[in-house]
């Protein structure tokens, strides 16, 4: 039964004269506010918040989160996001005093313990990578994605070369553009593929010298390793541009083939994926970049330093690189996400951290082969850690479209897979099970999947049937967009 | 310990369904062997639980915690008091293990505790709009003066007060370096700036203004002066404000504010050493579809019920790609919880509570420290719960005699660039919150006595 | 309108030009294209736009798009009930569904855009 507490609003709830928090009456010596604050400057009023007891708050939020589809309560297979288990010993040590309760201004004398796991995560990201320099300063694969861009900037700037274009595939995650026109550079995109792969002849084409930075993403988010990423890396290198690898599929490559190894100069990761930081319902995320020894100058700053004194005890320290592009947050960065990506791969170790993408790959090409006479792949037989589905046949013989397929998952308990992403797929279904699902659950996905498409096409347009909405009017929101509750005169 | 599932026997049931003999089969048929890493990476060896806990304990034991030593530690960081029920929510794992509400159906939970989180902020700040967060709150104020040169497009020049948090503006230059505009940056050596001085830096070329108030100094700005002269250039006001001063203090819708940001880290976030922290962006409706980040709106379903959605998503990367208003992805949903559910616990009266409490006890930290040998207050001028002291001589002696004490104050303002530099070096930050008692501040002031 | 009169562009406008006055909106199959119409920008009246500049924008549920000018040339007017009547875009694209109206400047010629045939056949090259 759904208690009324999660469907009402938290202002419906509301009645003059509640509280929750109380605090203590002032400990010195009383004086009239005025005499502290211009009167000016104080308010005439209290901010209007909604007034509620403690147990109102807890019954509702309690009651807001089981309507919620999570990685601990169903299977959640939305490609490129890696929904991988989060490790529940990482919500614990992450609140140690000592490291849940450190200002980050702290003296790094008093930080040891602190700049110690930070400075042995970057080793770890620099080995995983390929790539011997890290800033973990930002806060998400998009700013990861920035910070490199400006790195490529600055390094261009320095040399005395004016190159003005970014290259990416048109499989790109939207962040990939984005992050380059903020940057100041102009997008160039690659429109043709060769089964899914980058066409050689279009990036030729496209690559001279105004060629800032190739932007891949590798596995691509069709979940294809592309082969040729040494020629490609060669080709953009020839002409005096840098390699940027999107670091969102890491999953399916760790210990098996690095970035730097390829070809990549630069690459971000993204911690809450696979080095599974929470997802958070949205974030926050954690986005460290790692780059060449000839970009490492460039990084923002700061970056965590080891240093062995006369006396032999090991002493850490802050220092901004000499030619940093500047700082692109406040403090270190996402330093809580940071620590779980830490514990995940001390726990781990190199053969763990191998047996991740050992398994991700295995679970992504069973369930594909589970699913492929349902659901074609058109980019073939084998995948990495991720596949992309399409339900254009399915669609142009029943009508049964890849919204269909998952809103209805739903309704068997199943998180969608992503849709209607890459773009280049008709009527995608992008599918990551990752490495921390069961082959049964895999198989009862597939069952659920099979099941589906022999259901009612009719009936499936207004699935799902048993959550607490369904098929929500997105053109009333989007005309008269309401993004706050008011209060009714 | 990889947190697998499949035993080797099932392994091997679904390498035959693959059509492959071994796992190994899976990689060399897409990863050409000259590109493979022929070696395992350098790491150290895996650990237990046990193990694990131990070790980071021993971490954690060398670092000096606010809640082992105190706190009086700010420039954009507090050790502000965190009800126990923030934890409660926030660690129910059907939120922080679901990830962006892509998938309305299964995500009302999220999506509803969002709308509310818009809600609240709309409420605390008296501004029309706000989105579902930011990384933080340096970033906030970037993406504030981007939404600026978007909304006013022609117009290239940004005026930034220096009093605003100087890791605020760093960011600001690493941001618009490459991009074609112009940042003139307002001395402020009176600890507040000049409004006819901002006045006369405002021209018909101007996108915006940008104050912090409380400023980083900790004093207070003429902050409605200041949105008045921006708003008589056409430019648009830009603040950053303090989300636990608003209990007290004027709001920025109350003050004219178009767009105004905030670090979001003391409505319930943990410090852990600078992040992850809450970025709050809120404007006045005509900038709405300017605006970066998530937004959620309500609608109705199918059936006709009140439910939640992303909204206007058209704005965002995924679908404008370069032409996005922002390349954020990933917003800060577990921290805008914590600030909604904070924000729910406190209500009207808890925050006047906060507000007042942290204020008076800050007043009567500076009181009693202007009366130290060697010490005095660096700007006349008035504060909320932060303040700068000057120290005579350097801020080592403070610091060091501090430490040794147990307490922990700063930043000092040594630290970071200043275009005034020399004035500022003797210069340091002091933060009171709502946690620190009457007999800490004594402590803290007997601890700073000369020692003779 | 007539569409065998208008002129089309590549961004997928149209243009009916009486005089020197450009009458602009966009064609009823990237309207359909687009799909659910949420918000239209409008530009203000006055102001000056050169060919191939953006003048406003379009978003739907799922997509946005700019507009583009056609022909350099002065905003006189602009269909001010539109933003609040999207329908009329899906329903008579090329009447009530008009969008601005541009005084093109001097010495502008239409050769650089397409009649409705043209249109049609290049509608049909592109990948939807």
């Amino acid at each position: 039964m759904r208690n009324q507490q999660a469907t009402q609003l938290l202002f419906e709830l509301s009645k003059p004269g509640r509280r929750a928090a109380r605090y203590p009456m002032a400990d010195v010596p009383d004086r009239p506010l005025t005499d502290l604050i211009p009167e000016a400057q104080l308010a005439t009023a209290l901010p209007p918040l909604p007034e509620v007891t403690e147990p109102d708050v807890i019954r509702h939020f309690v009651n807001l989160s089981t309507l919620n589809m999570s990685v601990d309560t169903h299977f959640y297979p939305l490609g490129s996001c890696t929904m991988k288990y989060n490790p529940k010993r990482h919500e614990r040590l992450a609140s140690l005093p000592g490291l849940v309760d450190l200002h980050p201004y702290q003296t790094p004398a008093a930080s040891q313990g602190m700049l110690q796991f930070l400075y042995e995560m970057q080793q770890m990201l620099a080995e995983i990578a390929g790539l011997p320099g890290v800033s973990m300063q930002p806060a998400a694969g998009a700013q990861g994605e920035l910070t490199a861009l400006l790195v490529a900037a600055q390094y261009f700037r320095d040399r005395g070369e004016h190159r003005t274009k970014v290259i990416f595939p048109n499989s790109a995650h939207g962040t990939n553009p984005a992050s380059a026109a903020i940057a100041g550079f102009e997008c160039v995109q690659l429109n043709q593929s060769e089964g899914g792969y980058v066409s050689l002849p279009e990036l030729q084409s496209q690559l001279n010298d105004q060629t800032a930075v190739f932007m891949i993403t590798n596995p691509s988010t069709l979940g294809l390793f592309e082969r040729r990423i040494q020629t490609i890396a060669k080709m953009v290198h020839d002409v005096g541009g840098l390699v940027y690898i999107d670091g969102a599929n890491m999953n399916a490559i760790l210990g098996i083939t690095r970035p730097g190894d390829f070809g990549g100069d630069m690459m971000h990761y993204n911690v809450h994926k696979t080095f599974t930081g929470p997802h958070g319902a949205g974030g926050p995320g954690s986005g460290p970049i790692a780059v060449r020894d000839f970009l490492a100058d460039y990084l923002p700053g700061p970056i965590v330093t080891k240093e062995q004194q006369p006396d032999g005890t090991v002493v850490y320290g802050l220092k901004t690189p000499s030619k940093t592009i500047g700082r692109m947050r406040t403090f270190f960065g996402n330093v809580g996400i940071l620590l779980r990506g830490y514990c995940y791969l001390k726990t781990l170790g190199a053969e763990g951290v191998k047996a991740v993408s050992d398994n991700a790959v295995l679970n992504a090409n069973y369930l594909l082969q589970k699913l492929k006479h349902v659901l074609p792949v058109p980019q073939g037989e084998r995948c990495m850690h991720e596949f992309v589905a399409s339900a254009q046949k399915l669609k142009t013989e029943k009508g049964i479209s890849a919204m269909d397929i998952a809103k209805r998952l739903l309704d068997y308990g199943f998180h969608a897979p992503t849709v209607y992403f890459p773009l280049v797929v008709p009527e995608a279904l992008m599918m990551e099970p990752t490495e921390t699902e069961s082959k049964e659950t895999l198989d009862a996905f597939a069952a659920a999947i099979e099941q589906i498409i022999t259901e009612d096409p009719e009936r499936l347009h207004q699935a799902p049937f048993t959550g607490p909405a369904s098929r929500p009017d997105d053109l009333k929101a989007g005309r008269n967009p309401v993004l706050k509750w008011v209060a009714k005169a | 310990m990889s947190y697998l599932f499949n035993t080797p026997e099932q392994q091997q049931e679904m390498l035959r369904v693959c059509g492959v003999d071994s796992i190994e089969t899976l990689f060399s048929d897409q990863v050409p062997a000259d590109l493979r890493l022929n070696r395992p990476l350098e790491m150290p060896p895996p650990l237990s639980e046990l193990e694990l806990e131990a070790e980071l304990t021993a971490l954690a034991h060398q670092n000096g915690g606010a809640s082992t030593r105190t706190c009086f530690l700010g420039g954009g960081a507090y050790d502000h008091f965190i009800p126990a029920a923030v934890d409660t929510i926030a660690t129910r794992s059907e939120f922080y293990t679901a990830y962006t509400p892509y998938q309305a159906e299964a995500s009302q939970g999220t999506l509803q505790a969002f709308f509310e989180y818009q809600t609240l902020i709309c409420q605390l700040t008296g501004m029309e709009v706000s989105n579902a967060s930011l990384y933080e709150g340096g970033t906030s104020v970037t993406e504030a003066v981007s939404m600026a040169l978007r909304s006013l497009n022609g117009r290239r020049r940004v005026v930034v007060l220096g009093s605003v948090h100087p890791e605020y503006r760093e960011i600001l230059v690493t941001h618009l370096q490459h991009l074609n505009c112009e940042l003139v940056t307002i001395p402020t050596p009176a600890g507040v700036a000049d409004v006819a001085q901002v006045k006369a830096a405002l021209n018909d070329q101007t996108a915006c203004l940008v104050v912090q108030q409380p400023n980083f100094f900790g004093c207070l700005e003429s902050a409605a002066e200041l949105m008045a002269a921006a708003k008589q250039a056409g430019a648009l006001g830009i603040v950053s404000f303090d989300p636990l001063s608003l209990g007290l203090l004027q709001r920025p819708g109350d003050y004219g504010a178009d767009i105004a940001v905030a670090e979001g880290q003391s409505l319930g976030t943990p410090l852990q050493y600078g992040g992850p922290y809450l970025g709050i962006l809120t404007c006045r409706e005509a900038l709405m579809r300017k605006m970066p980040g998530r937004l959620i709106g309500e609608t109705t379903d199918r059936l006709g019920k009140r439910c939640f959605v992303l909204n206007l998503q058209a704005r965002e990367q995924h679908i404008k790609r370069d032409k996005a208003t922002s390349n954020i992805c990933t917003n800060q949903g577990l921290l805008a919880l914590r600030a909604t559910v904070y924000m729910s616990l406190l209500g009207p009266h808890g925050l006047r509570e906060v507000s007042e409490l942290a204020c008076r006890k800050a007043h009567y930290a500076a009181d009693q420290l202007a009366k130290v040998a060697g010490l005095e207050l660096m700007f006349p001028q008035p504060f909320f719960k932060e303040f700068t002291v000057r120290c005579k001589g350097g801020v080592d002696r403070v610091l060091k005699q501090a430490a040794a004490a147990g307490f922990d104050v700063g930043p000092e303002l040594s630290r970071f660039t200043w275009s005034d530099g020399d004035k500022l070096s003797e210069g340091l930050l002091i933060a009171v919150t709502e946690k620190r008692t009457r007999a800490d501040i004594d402590r803290l002031v007997e601890s700073l006595k000369m020692k003779t | 309108m007539d569409r065998s009169q208008l002129k089309f562009a590549k961004t997928d406008e149209w243009l009916a030009l009486e005089g020197d006055v450009a009458t602009v909106g966009i064609t009823d199959v990237a309207v359909e294209a687009l799909t659910d119409l949420v918000y239209l920008a409008l530009p203000t009246v006055g102001k000056q736009y050169k060919a191939g500049t953006p003048f406003g924008e379009v978003e739907s549920v799922k997509a946005a798009s700019d507009l583009y000018a056609p022909v350099t040339g002065e905003v006189i007017a602009v269909n001010e009930d539109l933003p609040n009547n999207l329908d009329w875009l899906s329903a008579d694209a090329f009447g009530k569904g008009w969008i601005v109206k541009f005084k093109v400047a001097p010495g502008t010629t239409l050769d650089h855009l397409m009649d409705a045939k043209g249109y049609a056949a290049y509608w049909d090259t592109r990948a939807h």
